[in-house]
C-alpha cells in the first residue's frame, strides 16, 4: 500500500495572472504574469528551479505542443520541461508531476505553470472539435454545456426533483459565485448577480442558461514546490503542505457499460475517497475548511457536491438552496469566485483553485479571507460526465 | 411463383404546407396559388434519399436477423443518390448489414428506374440468378424555390423483397418501352431540373408511351385491362391516371389515389410507393398494375395472395400517412434543401474531412451500428472493443459482432443544445440505453424542444450525420428518434 504524499512536500510559492478576456496578453505574457508573482512569494531565483511541469489544453490554438513553449518564455536555465495534458484537469496534473518528482527526491525544488490562451478564437465558448477520426464519425456534434448539461435529467429522473426545483438550486450556484468573485480583482466576471437574471438568461444548453456556464477566459497559474525542510531553510513557516493528490480516469464504465445512471461523476467519487484516506480525514463535511470544485457548469458543481461526500446523495439541492455552500455557510465553495467568475483558462485552473486554497490558509486572501482555514480542497475535472478524468486534491495547514 | 414476399415504406415525418410556400411565393408566382392544396413530404435536413431508402428496407425486412438472411442482391434506385460514384446500394447494404457475398446495382437516370429495378430484380429471381432480392428505391428531389416541382415534388422510398415464392403478390407481366422523349432533364452537374412544356409531355408523352408499356404487361400476364383492380400511376397532371385508365379500358375506380395531397410525388420512388400502398390496401386475387414515366415507360402487374395480409410492413404507406408532422415554415425547407445561403456562425467551420480508412475500418459500427457480446459474460457494449467494459471481466477478444439497430432504446440523459452548430437547433443529443444493455452517446433527431426528456422510447433510425461541402463527402450514422408507438403505448398503459 502506498504512503501517500501527506505532508512531504510544501507549497513554497504561487502566482496567478489576472483572469479574463486578456485581449492585450498572449500566451507568453499570461505565463510570465504568474510566474513572476511565483517567485517572487518564494523568494527564490530561477537558478534554483531543478524541473518544471507545463501544463496547457488547446496546444494548436495557445503556446503549440511540448515544453518550448514555457522555457523559453520563462527563460528557464535549460531544465527539465514536461508538458501535460489531461483535458481540464491539466492544470492539476502539472502540480502533481512538480509535487512527485519533489517527494522522490529527484528535485529540490519544482515550478508547474498552467496556461491557457482561448479568447483568439472569434467566437464565445470553447473552440470546436473532436479528436481523432473515428469519433468526428460517431459521436454528437455538441459541445461542453451540451454534455454537462445531461447530469441534470439525469438527476432529475433519479431522485424526482422537479425542473422547477433543480434549476433554482443550479441558479443559486451561480448567484453565490457571483457573489464571491465580486471580491476577487483577478476574476474574469466581478458582478454580482440576481437569482431573477439568472433564472431569465437564454437557454445555452437545457437547462443551463447563460450564467450556468462558466466564463471562457485567457489566463495562467503557477506553483513553486519544494519539501517543508527546504522550505523552512529558506525561511519559510506556517507551511502549506500537499496532503492528498489523487487522480480517476474513466475506463468506459460510464459510456459503454450498463451501471452509470447519468446522474453524477463516477470518478469524482473514487478520487475522493482516496483523497479524504490519503489526507487521512474521516468526516469530510467537518473537516474540509473550504474548497474550490470544477463548476464548468451549474449543475456540475451541484452533483459534486455529493460526489465529494460532502451533501447526501440526493440532498446536493437542498444544501445549495440552504446556502450551505455560500461564503458564510458551513463549508465556503468557490470562494474565489469558480470557474463560473474567477474564468476557466483550461490549462490553468488546477493551479489557480489551488491559488485560492494557498492564500486562504495563509491568511492572505484579503476580503474574501475566510476564519482560520485548516483543509482546502480542489476538485478539477476534465472531459464530459460519461468520460472524464477527475482530480481531488488537499492542501492544508502543516502537520494538521 | 415469383413475387413479392415482403414491402415497406417510408416518408419523412415533416408535411410542408402548400399554402405556407404559395402564400410565401405570391409575390413573385400567383399563379401558383392554385396548387394551394395539402402538403407535400418534407425530408429533414438529416435525410436523403439513400437514408429514407435504408428506412424502407428496414420496415420492409423487418426487426428479426431471419428478414434479412438470404438477401442475395440489391438494387437501389434513385436520381438523386448522394454519390454519383461510389455505390450507394453499397451503403445501403452495409446500414442494413447484409452478407458482403451479394450482388448490388444502383439504377438511375430516369423517373421510371424504381420500377425498371423492381422489374430486373424479377426478372433475376425468376431467371434463377438470385434467389431474395431487395429492391429499395429512395428520392430526394431539390427544385427551384417558387416554381411548381417544389409543391408537387414530395420525399420518400418504398422497398420491396422479391423471391421465388411469390408471399405476398404474384408477379404477372411487365411492359417496357425505352423512347428518348425529354420531358426534362437534369445534367450531370446541374442541380434542378429542366422542364418542357406540359401540354406537350401529356399529349405526346404520357397518352403515347405508357399505354404500350401497359398493353404488354398485361399481355404478358395474360389479362385484360378490365381485369385491374389498382391502377397506379403517378403523375402530376391532374386526371392523368383517370384518363389514361379511360383509353386502356381499365376501371375508373380502379384508379389509385396518387397521395399528391399528402406527401407529393417522390420521383422514381414513387411508383414503388403507390404499388406497397396499393398491396396494403388490397384483398386477395387483387390485380395491380404499377405503371411510371420517364423516357418510355415502365408497367408491372401483380396478383395479390391470400398471404398478403400477414405480410403488411410495421410502418408501410398507411403508417408514414399517419406519422407526420405539420410544417408551416417554408424557410426551414429552403434552408434544409441548401437553397438559402444562411449565416451558419463560425462553429460550422469545423472540419468534416472523413478518414476513409477509418470509415473502412470501423465499418459495421459507423454503418451498421454493430457492436459487440462478450461471449463469456454475455454483456453487451458499443464499441466492440479487444477488451470488454465489464467491470469485473476484463476478458480479452470475446466480443462477437452484436447489432443495435433494431433494439428498443430509451434516454437516460439529454440535452437541447443551442450553442453547438446544427443545421436544426437545438441539437438534441444524449445517453441512448439500450434493451438488452449497451448505450450509446448520440443524437437525437425528429424532436422538438420539449419533447425529450429521461426515459423517453427511442428508436435507431440512420441518418446523414455531417456534410463534407468542401469535398462533397456525406457521412452517415445512426440517431435515436422517438419510438412513437412505444410512446403511445406508454401513454395507453399509463390511462388503464
Amino acid at each position: 500500500m502506498a504512503k501517500g504524499i501527506r505532508d512531504k512536500v510544501a507549497i513554497l510559492g504561487m502566482g496567478c495572472s489576472k483572469f479574463g478576456e486578456r485581449w492585450d496578453a498572449g500566451p507568453d505574457d499570461l505565463m510570465v504574469e504568474a510566474y513572476v508573482e511565483a517567485m517572487a512569494d518564494a523568494g527564490i531565483e530561477p537558478s534554483q528551479l531543478d524541473a518544471a511541469w507545463f501544463s496547457t489544453h488547446v496546444d494548436e490554438l495557445g503556446t503549440g505542443k511540448g515544453g518550448t513553449p514555457l522555457s523559453i518564455a520563462l527563460r528557464l536555465p535549460n531544465i527539465a520541461v514536461t508538458r501535460v495534458e489531461n483535458f481540464c484537469a491539466s492544470g492539476s496534473e502539472a502540480f502533481r508531476g512538480a509535487v512527485y518528482a519533489v517527494a522522490a527526491g529527484a528535485a529540490d525544488i519544482a515550478i508547474a505553470v498552467g496556461v491557457e490562451k482561448l479568447k483568439d478564437t472569434g467566437y464565445g465558448g470553447l473552440p470546436v472539435g473532436a479528436p481523432g477520426t473515428l469519433a468526428p464519425q460517431i459521436i454528437p456534434n455538441g459541445s461542453a454545456p451540451g454534455n454537462f448539461a445531461q447530469l441534470a435529467s439525469a438527476y432529475r429522473a433519479k431522485h424526482g426533483v422537479s425542473r422547477e426545483d433543480l434549476k433554482r438550486a443550479i441558479a443559486h450556484v451561480s448567484v453565490k459565485s457571483h457573489a464571491n468573485g465580486a471580491k476577487n480583482k483577478k476574476a474574469h466576471l466581478q458582478k454580482a448577480v440576481t437569482a431573477e437574471q439568472v433564472l431569465n438568461a437564454p437557454l445555452i444548453a437545457e437547462p443551463l442558461g447563460l450564467f450556468d456556464c462558466c466564463g471562457v477566459s485567457d489566463g495562467a497559474a503557477a506553483a513553486i514546490v519544494t519539501t517543508p525542510e527546504i522550505a523552512r531553510s529558506l525561511g519559510k513557516r506556517d507551511l502549506v503542505t500537499v496532503k492528498a493528490l489523487q487522480l480517476s480516469v474513466s475506463n468506459g464504465f460510464e459510456s459503454q457499460y450498463n451501471g452509470w445512471d447519468g446522474s453524477y461523476f463516477h470518478t469524482a467519487r473514487i478520487a475522493a475517497g482516496k483523497a479524504y484516506k490519503e489526507a487521512g480525514i474521516e468526516r469530510p463535511r467537518e473537516q474540509i475548511s473550504m474548497m474550490e470544485v470544477h463548476d464548468c457548469f451549474s449543475i456540475t458543481e451541484l452533483v459534486t457536491m455529493e460526489d465529494l461526500f460532502i451533501s447526501p446523495e440526493g440532498q446536493g439541492w437542498r444544501d445549495v438552496l440552504d446556502g450551505f455552500y455560500d461564503a458564510d455557510g458551513g463549508l465556503p465553495c468557490q470562494i474565489d469566485g469558480g470557474l463560473k467568475c474567477f474564468g476557466h483558462p483550461i490549462g490553468a485552473s488546477g493551479l489557480r483553485m489551488l491559488y485560492e486554497m494557498y492564500l486562504q490558509l495563509q491568511g492572505r486572501a484579503g476580503e474574501r479571507q475566510l476564519k482560520d482555514p485548516v483543509f482546502g480542497m480542489t476538485h478539477n475535472l476534465g472531459g464530459a460526465p460519461s468520460s472524464n478524468v477527475c482530480s481531488v486534491a488537499i492542501i492544508g495547514q502543516e502537520g494538521a | 411463383m415469383v413475387g413479392i414476399a415482403a414491402w415497406g415504406a417510408y416518408a419523412p415525418r415533416l408535411r410542408l404546407s402548400r399554402k405556407a410556400v404559395t402564400e410565401a411565393n405570391a409575390w413573385v408566382a400567383p399563379n401558383l396559388r392554385a396548387k394551394a392544396k395539402g402538403e407535400r413530404s418534407m425530408a429533414n435536413w438529416d435525410e436523403d434519399a439513400l437514408t429514407m431508402a435504408v428506412e424502407a428496407a428496414r420496415d420492409a425486412l423487418g426487426v428479426t436477423d431471419e428478414g434479412r438472411a438470404g438477401v442475395d442482391a440489391l438494387y437501389f434506385a434513385s436520381t438523386t443518390a448522394p454519390f454519383v460514384d461510389r455505390q450507394n446500394a453499397g451503403i445501403v447494404a452495409a446500414a442494413l448489414t447484409l452478407e458482403k457475398a451479394i450482388a448490388s446495382a444502383d439504377v438511375t437516370g430516369s423517373q421510371r428506374c424504381g420500377l425498371a429495378a423492381l422489374g430486373q430484380a424479377l426478372a433475376a429471381v425468376k431467371g434463377g440468378s438470385a434467389a431474395r432480392a431487395l429492391v429499395v428505391a429512395g428520392e430526394h428531389r431539390r427544385a427551384r424555390a417558387a416554381s411548381s416541382q417544389e409543391l408537387d415534388n414530395g420525399d420518400g422510398a418504398a422497398a420491396f423483397v422479391v423471391s421465388a415464392e411469390a408471399g405476398a403478390a404474384e408477379f404477372l407481366g411487365r411492359g417496357s418501352v425505352t423512347d428518348d422523349f425529354v420531358d426534362h432533364f437534369r445534367g450531370a452537374d446541374a442541380g434542378f431540373d429542366y422542364s418542357w412544356e406540359e401540354r406537350w409531355i401529356r399529349d405526346e408523352g404520357i397518352v403515347k408511351l405508357v399505354p404500350p408499356a401497359v398493353r404488354a404487361a398485361l399481355q404478358n400476364a395474360g389479362l385484360s385491362p378490365a381485369e385491374v383492380t389498382h391502377f397506379c400511376f403517378p403523375s402530376v397532371f391532374g386526371g392523368m391516371a383517370a384518363s389514361l385508365a379511360k383509353s386502356l379500358g381499365i376501371a375508373p375506380e380502379a384508379v389509385r389515389d396518387n397521395l399528391a395531397l399528402t406527401l407529393g410525388e417522390a420521383g422514381c420512388a414513387h411508383g414503388p410507393l403507390m404499388l406497397a400502398h396499393a398491396l396494403e390496401q388490397a384483398a386477395p386475387g387483387d390485380v395491380v398494375l404499377v405503371a411510371q414515366f420517364g423516357q418510355g415507360a415502365e408497367a408491372l402487374v401483380f396478383r395479390v395472395t391470400e398471404a398478403a395480409a400477414q405480410a403488411h410492413p410495421a410502418r408501410g404507406v398507411t403508417g408514414s400517412l399517419l406519422d407526420r408532422r405539420a410544417e408551416e415554415n417554408y424557410l426551414k425547407f429552403l434552408t434544409f434543401n441548401g437553397l438559402v445561403e444562411w449565416d451558419k456562425g463560425m462553429r460550422a467551420e469545423k472540419d468534416n474531412k472523413t478518414a476513409l480508412t477509418t470509415l473502412y475500418r470501423n465499418q459495421d459500427q459507423i454503418l451498421g451500428l454493430v457492436g459487440g457480446r462478450c461471449r463469456e459474460t454475455g454483456v453487451v457494449q458499443f464499441p466492440r472493443t479487444r477488451i470488454s467494459v465489464a467491470p469485473n471481466n476484463p476478458a480479452v477478444d470475446t466480443q462477437e459482432p452484436y447489432r443495435f439497430a433494431e433494439r428498443r432504446a430509451s434516454v437516460l440523459s439529454y440535452s437541447a443544445d443551442y450553442l453547438t452548430f446544427s443545421m436544426s437547433p437545438p441539437n438534441h443529443y444524449g445517453m441512448i440505453v439500450f434493451e438488452g444493455g449497451g448505450r450509446i452517446m448520440m443524437d437525437i433527431t425528429d424532436v422538438e424542444p420539449g419533447e425529450v426528456d429521461s426515459g423517453l422510447p427511442v428508436k435507431m433510425v440512420f441518418r446523414v450525420k455531417d456534410v463534407d461541402e468542401k469535398r462533397g463527402f456525406v457521412r452517415y450514422f445512426w440517431k435515436a428518434a422517438p419510438d412513437r408507438a412505444a410512446i403511445a403505448a406508454q401513454a395507453a398503459q399509463a390511462a388503464e
